[in-house]
């Protein structure tokens, strides 16, 4: 219209440059690092290698035979796992918070949506730490028990699977809750009497009308909740102690301290592989639907 | 026409969007220097297109569009001398009435003491001086309609294009509006451009209407015209009610010709275009030029509905025509006649117009 | 009594322990931070000398400055950036680049952080190997600015797309140039989505830690950084205080904003 094309590539170059640069292009050398050999001084070596994919599966014996090694596979499978159950679980607690909020008066709505926006905001790392207050021995909660005569200790979940998934429902909570208010926020009331009126019961009504309803809601907030959670890094670190690994951790623990680039790297574009099927299965869910295509 | 007479001129204006809808197709229109000039056409038919043409929203994918002779199809719109009443109004909503009306002047560079003089005149002139300080929101519909076309005249424009400005407006203040418009532009002498798909506000307000369909001017004229003369099917059915019979010319008396129906009936009408004896055509007739209880054709009232001042009739001529006709009720307020009645009717000579088309 | 339609029993129940869930932990932590005793799990009394302790052992002051330092600057650029691209990807219908350039915006919310940490983490490496480019913070605001820039974009795009274009058509009609248009028209009406941006940017940035954790060297640790090696160290109560102070600055900002931007009733 009033702007030429080569002004609006003009107003997008900067983001273009910023991102790309500095965001996209590390991904692509991350790739091709995936596929080098391992520098035992940290970094890495010329020369194209599969090793860090085999290493994931197999471990090599002395004569160099390959052993089928469980450990990274078992890795993937938690986390798939307590991602999956995180996404469930904040889906059962939000679906019924969103639908409460969203039928309260503005006044009040406003008022639940900023005491959502609060923890969401709040730094993760701090949120994970309070519940090792809480889940350890001698924490909170043990406390109180011992007042009452309990042992000390009954109470002592801190590093365990529980403990991760605890911390990282508390932690995505609010990235469930919010896509389903904006949801049901939108939603007819009236809806449900027409249901009720057509000899719909309650529950026929919730899983017939309100349901299919927040279904877009209900579809971006499992991603925005699965996708940080598989690669969850924080939870898995403080409340699981760093043993009970994720997909997060055994990146982490590659830059850290073992120093291995290309297996860090390659198990980069594995979780950046899940990512991407989560995202895909979004893309159908969401598709004739009037979703945005993109993430958040 | 002199040349010093036109204002805009649209010479053989096309606009396809990307997307291809060919919202206008090869429109050329001559506007007159001080005229209260509009486009009329149902929703869609490209008014507004036009209208952004002539601002420099829209830029024509072919042709040339003249201002005083000179062609400013490629200029922006804030280097043309036109100056638009938008249809929901536009107006900033951060800055107060004063400053809103003062935009125009303050972006020209305009000295602060002559800004403020063209805002206080412009103000009064839509009878809002008392406003300047409010802010858009604190005004009712009708004034935030003042104050967009104060706004709009204060940088003195040559021409204004208004699209649809009363339409956000409810009946009384619409139709009160009209008149003071009308008004305004008698005062400031500044050559209207106004787009409507009102009829009624086409009809009562302008000097020369051009009716527009389907991205073509289907006919240019004064509102008499316009409503007498319809050149065609489209026209005579948008403007006011027609009913359509269709025949053969039998006979042709100079202006007059006589169209028979298939079943017979003769209907007297004026022409239109160079037909001769024989051709089949249709005719526009207009439901209150025909007069009911006395004249030569006969037929049967179907249906009769009470409207207040008149009432309208449907009623049947032979098997295959049916008019429809409006009365104006006696003192007495009644309808003339009843569902089943057989009925004399005439239509007067000239009251029935052959369409081009 | 008949409850209407639509309504559950035990919502209002299930939102109460919704909220409990939510801010225990929080409430518990800014707690202990004024529990005077060492063990930090035995309540002993009412104290406030761990943040006195906090602010006297330093390099929490030299991360929160670094913090703020970040923070501000990203943000910045951040919402420069975010505005010029959302004029051309709101206003301009036929732009090919669009489906492209929303994409790329959008990547650094899709990507899970830790995997954003690593691949900035080795390209900053190479760059240093290879051709000495080592901008100290400035590689951390780089980093930063990444983040932030979707975080910018959606409340300014979603202004934008809620403006009215006829009003920039009639500062144009009134004989303002582009850059005017821009400066008096579209820019003030933008302003809310601009904070908007910026208060998320600056709260993203202000939060980062798993990113600046593994391209922070010595002399560029943040604090949330900072507080990370606290814990590594042990729970101390110096840990609960500096996790309550960033705490309340969250909530602060996030509430002062919420009141600032909420629809006035007129
Ligand atoms: N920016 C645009 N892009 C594509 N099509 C458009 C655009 N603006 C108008 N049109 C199309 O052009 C035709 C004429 O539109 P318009 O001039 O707004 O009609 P009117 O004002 O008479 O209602 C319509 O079919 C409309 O859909
Ligand atoms: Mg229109």
């Amino acid at each position: 219209m009033l702007r030429s094309t080569t002004s609006n590539w003009f107003g997008v170059a900067p983001a273009w440059l910023v991102i790309g640069i500095f965001g996209l292009l590390p991904m692509f050398i991350m790739l091709a690092i995936s596929f080098m050999v391992q520098d035992p001084y940290g970094g890495v070596e010329w020369g194209f290698s599969t090793e860090a994919y085999v290493q994931f599966l197999f471990e090599r014996d002395l004569d160099d035979s390959l052993i089928l090694n469980t450990i990274y596979v078992n890795i993937v499978a938690r986390s798939i796992g307590l991602a999956a159950m995180t996404t469930i679980l904040c889906l059962i607690i939000g679906l019924p918070v969103a639908y409460f909020i969203a039928r309260q008066p503005e006044d009040k709505r406003n008022l639940y949506m900023l005491l959502i926006t609060i923890p969401f905001w709040t730094n993760l790392l701090i949120r994970t730490y309070a519940w090792i207050l809480i889940l350890t021995r001698n924490g909170v909660v043990d406390a109180r028990l011992q007042w009452f005569g309990f042992e000390p200790g009954t109470f002592d979940l801190l590093y365990t699977n529980t403990a991760i998934f605890i911390g990282l429902v508390y932690s995505y909570l609010p990235f469930m809750v919010l896509p389903l208010y904006a949801s049901l926020e939108k939603m007819d009331f009236r809806l449900i009497e027409a249901a009720s009126d057509l000899y719909a019961s309650k529950w026929q009504a919730a899983r017939h009308v309100i349901i299919p309803l927040a279904r877009p809601g209900i579809v971006a907030g499992s991603l925005l909740v699965f996708i940080p959670s598989i690669g969850a890094f924080i939870a898995p670190e403080l409340l699981g102690g760093g043993k009970r690994m994720m997909l997060g951790s055994l990146i982490y623990f590659q830059f850290a301290t073992a120093r291995n680039w290309p297996f860090g790297a390659a198990v980069s574009i594995l979780l950046m592989a899940f990512v991407m099927i989560a995202l895909l299965v979004y893309a159908r869910a969401a598709k004739g639907q009037g979703l945005p295509a993109g993430g958040h | 026409m002199a040349a010093g007479q036109s204002a805009v001129e649209a010479r053989g204006i096309s606009k396809v969007f990307p997307g291809g809808v060919k919202a206008l197709d090869d429109v050329s229109v001559t506007i007159r220097e001080n005229e209260f000039f509009t486009l009329l056409g149902p929703s869609g038919c490209g008014k507004t297109t036009l209208l952004r043409l002539i601002a420099g929203f829209e830029f024509p994918s072919a042709g040339e569009i003249l201002l005083h002779g000179l062609d400013i199809a490629h200029l922006p719109p804030d280097r043309r001398p036109v100056n638009t009443v938008f249809q929901h109004y536009a107006l900033f909503p951060h800055m107060t009435v004063a400053e809103n009306v003062g935009f125009g002047l303050r972006m020209q560079g305009r000295p602060k003491g002559e800004i403020d003089r063209a805002v206080d005149q412009a103000l009064a002139l839509v009878k809002m001086a008392d406003y300047g300080a409010r802010r858009p929101s604190q005004l009712s519909g009708g004034q935030q309609q003042r104050v967009a076309f104060a706004r709009a005249i204060a940088p003195r424009p040559q021409v204004l294009l208004l699209d649809e400005p009363l339409s956000a407006l409810d009946l009384k203040l619409r139709q009160a509006m009209r008149g003071e418009l009308k008004t305004l532009q008698r005062e400031t002498g500044i050559t209207f451009i106004f787009v409507t798909h009102d009829q009624e506000e086409a009809l009562t307000m302008s000097d020369r209407i051009a009716v527009m369909s389907a991205g073509k001017i289907q006919q240019i004229g004064a509102p008499l015209d316009i409503y007498e003369s319809p050149v065609n099917h489209f026209v005579a059915d948008f403007i006011g009610d027609s009913n359509f019979i269709e025949g053969a010319i039998d006979t042709i008396k100079g202006d007059a010709a006589v169209v028979k129906t298939p079943d017979g009936i003769a209907i007297a009408a004026r022409m239109n275009g160079p037909h001769k004896a024989g051709d089949r055509i249709a005719v526009a007739l207009r439901p209150e030029k025909i007069l009911l209880g006395a004249g030569k054709l006969k037929g049967e009232v179907r249906e009769a509905v009470y409207l207040g001042t008149s009432t309208s009739y449907v009623i049947a001529l032979g098997r295959a025509v049916t008019l429809s006709v409006r009365e104006a009720n006696d003192l007495s307020g009644k309808a003339r006649f009843a569902v089943g009645d057989t009925v004399k009717l005439d239509i007067p000579a000239g009251a029935a117009r052959m369409l081009a088309d | 009594m008949r409850q209407p339609v639509g309504h559950y029993p035990g919502l209002r129940l299930w939102t109460a322990l919704f909220f409990f869930f939510l801010y225990a932990p929080m409430v518990v932590l800014v707690a202990y931070s004024f529990n005077v005793n060492k063990l930090a799990m035995i309540w002993g009394g009412f104290s406030t000398r761990w943040y006195v302790k906090l602010f006297t052992t330093g390099g929490i002051g030299e991360a929160a400055m670094n913090s703020l330092l970040v923070a501000v600057i990203a943000t910045c650029f951040a919402v420069a950036i975010a505005i010029a691209a959302a004029l051309v990807l709101v206003r301009e219908a036929g732009f090919r680049g669009a489906g492209l350039s929303n994409a790329l915006i959008s990547m650094p919310l899709i990507v899970p952080e830790i995997v954003t940490a690593v691949a900035t983490l080795m390209f900053f490496v190479m760059l240093k190997n290879w051709i000495g480019f080592d901008l100290g913070l400035g590689n951390i605001i780089i980093a930063h600015c990444v983040f932030c820039i979707p975080f910018a974009f959606m409340p300014i795009r979603a202004r934008l797309q809620d403006m009215d274009l006829a009003l920039e058509q009639a500062a144009r009609d009134l004989y303002a140039d582009a850059w005017k248009a821009f400066r008096f028209v579209t820019l003030p009406l933008l302003m809310p989505g601009v904070v908007a941006g910026a208060m998320l940017a600056f709260v993203i940035s202000l939060d980062d830690f798993i990113i600046t954790q593994m391209i922070s060297g010595p002399g560029t640790t943040t604090l949330p950084v900072y507080i990370y090696s606290m814990i590594r160290n042990g729970i101390t109560p110096e840990v609960n205080a500096a996790s309550t102070i960033l705490i309340a600055v969250s909530t602060a900002l996030v509430t002062v904003y919420w009141y600032v931007s909420r629809p006035k009733k007129t």
